[in-house]
């Protein structure tokens, strides 16, 4: 084992974190501000992958695309939270979990309605293909670089929006206290479409961005939907510093695990049991690591009430 | 006096129409019947196992899919080492397989109710929204783990290649194995009623309509549910198993968070709470199934709207609508 | 002042007790003890920590510092259902009872939990007649026998209240912890309740919060004042009338 296969796969931990935190950010928003469970958040993962691949296919821009799955996961997040969304905040949570996963057999199945049931494929751009070359020796693919600096840029830009602009002001207050920013006077329909929105959007992102490196197909969105569970899990629901730091913990321990633990078992194994041991434990990582955090923080590393 | 209410009524009704159907569709010659019967009787008998946890007990889990898939691969498990002659382990003690359905069911029903005691250790600490999350990610953990385990089919599932055996009856023939799983369903209907009825049921249902005043008496409401969970993941593990000699065929679909989806759709359309609940809506789902499949490949797009109504305008599932709201005497 | 009193073994005793939410001190320093047969009165304006005692004696909150035994054990680390099997019987502020269940069926989760386990499995509640009849009992000593099939949610306020009441009985408590158990009840409540609190102390002593002040004056033996989380005096009923600091920090504005 190198040093260079190390780094390697650290970058893509990081990568893979970066695009759960996309992921999880959605969701712990719309749960602080709205107390709802979204499940369907994984079906606007996956509008934004087809978006981004179907109008990519057609104008032959990667950028075009790109641009249109934000906007399609936006206007479908902004869709559902007016048509089914607003009508759950007062109800409970089974209520929440089951009008969302109706959400979700009706978005995976108009899906493969519309597309069929074939993967559709997404190149990367040519403007970032191919790989580049680091230090250490390490040839890291450009592509899953520039993911990782647009997770940054949105984690940061997430960040700025939150603590520097009136949207912010008002998630926070919301946060806090339903009933304040109502008395206050703002919209508070409008702004819950808004988050919501914008939780989709960037959902739709990520769909769109791993699309490229993944196929795109029907379903994809619910692994990394209940990854971002686990993120929630052990970073707090409703803390966005406690998504990144979670996605950014999951991301690196499942990536790492699965590329250390088939070899750590050969120490002691025969090469074939020590790879299925090796990577039957390593799927198991995550939840293991959450089932830690449990016993330690119930309500998480960074949980707003603690 | 004779003080019969609308629900014990529409009950009777729901199991005698089950037990009629696939007769009159033997009579009819047309056996396919039988089999769809036999998979409401196994989907309602998971349903009865979530519905304990999550009608009577509050419990939302969204993992009954691990215990539904645990009960199944116990028995693929199980039957492929008798077929193969291969024990288990040999040391320090020899296990075989088996074909026998009472042993498999007792296995998968202790290793549902194991598998649950682990989980409800952890998830029930917690309550609310991360209870539902960490139950789908503890059923998730254990669907990935059965894909990445290559020992049994891995992701290609495992086949049982005859139906396991039962004393007395031949379950090949497809009414006598209907007959069996509408008798399992029976009795964990009447063992629901009977838990609901009595003081642990009363600590239960206290505990989902108010924590706090359970708690003032001196009950802890964690022990209860934690039972409760291991309950009902047992009820649930047992359609598994049954699930699994229906089809002949286990795979880690049966773990998959759709499956878990899929109960807890059983409990609602049905109603929640409500002893036959998950008999009402397992029959729907499949009856649901049943037409439109017949009609549309996509009809899970249906599906899912008539979720969304169900859930959005009509509350209280089919024995809500028909027999009103739950009383307590 | 108290010290006389200290030959007697106290059934529930407050050492040193501290409780802070963030910058706030909810519970500073609080000492208090609660002797057999008598009623301890915990006054106090609103803000001044008494919720959060009780919540800690209850075992509902955890304190930063200081013990809290009751007969002679601490308390520490046992749950709420721990204290309440121990025989801390307590009130709610606000209602809290099981409000689909019957008024009957409240009770009898009461008197099911001071039999034992929960854990049984088999015999219908409502085919347990000794438990209908044990339950009846204390609905009738609260005089709510006539409403005992009424869904708890069906309850008027005073009922609920009254409820609250019979289930702390079946309790069979070594100590009462009522939390306002006067509040809302109106005139003629509140008096009926003062005339069944007087006898209910020769059951066991009650620590009593509560804000009417006729009905502290009538029943406490001693009394404390909270301000602020701390105790600013601890005595009899005359001693507090006329304590400087009492009537400045608390009387002076509620009378």
């Amino acid at each position: 084992m190198t040093a260079a296969l190390l780094i390697e796969q650290l970058l893509n931990g990081v990568q893979f974190g970066l695009m759960l935190f996309l992921m999880a950010a959605g969701l712990t928003l719309v749960f602080g501000v709205m107390g709802l469970i979204n499940l369907a958040h994984g079906s606007l993962y996956m509008v934004g992958a087809f978006a981004c691949a179907a109008v990519a296919n057609f104008t032959g821009s990667f950028w075009i695309g790109l641009g249109a799955s934000l906007a399609a996961a936006a206007a479908a997040g902004a869709i559902i939270e007016i048509v089914v969304i607003r009508r759950l905040y007062n109800r409970d949570h089974l209520d929440q979990v089951l009008a969302t996963f109706a959400l979700i057999l009706i978005f995976s199945e108009g899906t493969r309605w519309v597309f069929g049931s074939f993967p559709l494929f997404l190149d990367v751009p040519e403007l970032l293909s191919g790989p580049v070359s680091l230090p250490f020796g390490v040839q890291y693919s450009i592509y899953r670089l520039a993911i990782i600096v647009i997770g940054c840029l949105v984690a940061l830009g997430l960040y700025l929006l939150i603590t520097k602009t009136r949207l912010g002001i008002r998630i926070r207050a919301g946060e806090s206290d339903r009933a304040m920013i109502a008395a206050l006077g703002i919209d508070i329909r409008t702004l819950y479409t808004i988050v919501f929105a914008l939780g989709a959007g960037l959902a739709g992102l990520a769909g769109a961005l791993v699309g490229a490196i993944q196929s795109v197909q029907v379903g994809m969105g619910e692994p990394v939907l209940i990854l971002a569970f686990v993120v929630i899990v052990i970073g707090g629901i409703g803390s966005i510093k406690g998504s990144l730091f979670g996605s950014l913990l999951v991301g690196l321990v499942d990536t790492m695990g699965r590329f250390l633990l088939p070899s750590f078992f050969k120490l002691f194994m025969d090469p074939s049991q020590a790879t299925s041991v090796g990577s039957a434990l390593a799927s198991m990582l995550i939840y293991i690591l959450m089932a830690l955090v449990l016993v330690v923080k119930p309500k998480g590393l960074f949980s707003a009430n603690a | 006096m004779l003080n019969v209410s609308r629900e014990t009524i529409l009950n009777c009704l729901l199991a005698l129409t089950l037990l009629v159907v696939p007769f009159i569709a033997l009579s009819l010659d047309e056996p396919f019947y039988v089999t769809l019967a036999t998979r409401v009787a196994i989907y309602a008998l998971a349903g009865v196992g979530l519905n304990l946890a999550l009608g009577l007990g509050g419990l939302i889990s969204f993992g009954h899919a691990a215990f539904f898939g645990i009960g199944g691969y116990a028995v693929g498990i199980l039957a492929s080492h008798a077929l193969n002659y291969e024990p288990h382990f040999s040391s320090p003690f020899e296990l075989e397989g088996t074909t026998q359905m009472l042993i498999l069911w007792l296995v998968a029903m202790i290793v549902s109710g194991l598998a649950a005691l682990i989980i409800g250790l952890f998830s029930l600490r917690t309550s609310g929204v991360y209870f539902i999350m960490i139950t789908l990610a503890f059923a998730q953990m254990i669907y990935y783990f059965a894909i990445s385990w290559p020992a049994y089919g891995g992701e290609d599932g495992l086949s049982i290649y005859v139906r396991n055996g039962f004393p007395g009856v031949n379950t090949l023939i497809p009414i006598n194995f209907f007959l069996i799983t509408f008798g399992v369903l029976m009795s964990a209907l009447f063992l629901v009623a009977t838990l609901r009825n009595s003081r642990f049921g009363a600590a239960l249902q206290a505990a989902r309509q108010n924590e706090d005043r359970l708690s003032a008496v001196g009950i802890k409401p964690f022990n209860i549910r934690l039972a409760t969970f291991v309950i009902s993941a047992m009820i649930t593990g047992l359609a598994g198993a049954l699930f699994a000699d229906l089809n002949r065929f286990v795979s880690p679909n049966m773990l998959s968070w759709h499956t878990s989806g899929e109960i807890m759709v059983f409990v609602i359309l049905g109603g929640v709470g409500r002893l036959f609940g998950p008999v009402a809506g397992a029959a729907l789902f499949i009856l649901f199934e049943f037409i439109f499949g017949g009609l549309t490949e996509h009809w899970m797009f249906f599906l899912g709207l008539v979720l969304l109504a169900v859930v959005l305008f009509a509350r209280g599932g089919l024995i809500g609508s028909l027999a009103g709201k739950v009383r307590y005497d | 002042m108290t010290d006389n009193n200290l030959a007697i073994a106290p059934v529930l005793e407050l050492r040193n007790v501290f409780k802070s939410f963030g910058a706030l001190k909810a519970t500073d320093d609080v000492s208090l003890t609660l002797l057999p047969g008598e009623i301890h009165a915990l006054i106090g304006p609103n803000g001044a920590g008494k919720s959060t005692l009780i919540r800690q004696i209850s075992g509902e909150y955890s304190p930063d510092h200081g013990s809290i035994h009751f007969l002679e054990k601490d308390l520490k680390g046992s749950g709420v259902a721990a204290r309440a099997q121990m025989g801390l019987g307590r009130t709610f502020q606000v209602s809290s009872l099981a409000l689909e269940f019957s008024a009957l069926r409240n009770v009898m989760l009461a008197v099911q939990a001071t039999e034992g386990t929960s854990f049984r499995f088999f015999k219908p509640v409502m085919k347990d007649q000794d438990l209908i009849d044990a339950a009846m009992v204390f609905l009738q000593e609260v005089d709510m026998q006539s409403r005992a099939n009424i869904p708890a949610a069906e309850l008027s306020h005073g009922e609920r209240r009254k409820l609250e009441m019979a289930i702390a009985l079946a309790l069979k408590p070594k100590a009462f912890l009522l939390d306002e158990p006067m509040a809302g009840m109106g005139p003629e409540g509140s008096k009926a309740l003062t005339v069944f609190l007087d006898k209910l102390r020769h059951q066991a002593p009650i620590l009593l919060v509560e804000h009417d002040m006729d009905a502290v004056f009538a029943l406490a033996d001693r009394i404390s004042v909270l301000v602020y989380g701390r105790i600013v005096a601890t005595g009899t009923v005359d001693e507090i009338r006329t304590n400087p600091a009492v009537r400045e920090a608390y009387l002076g504005e509620e009378v």
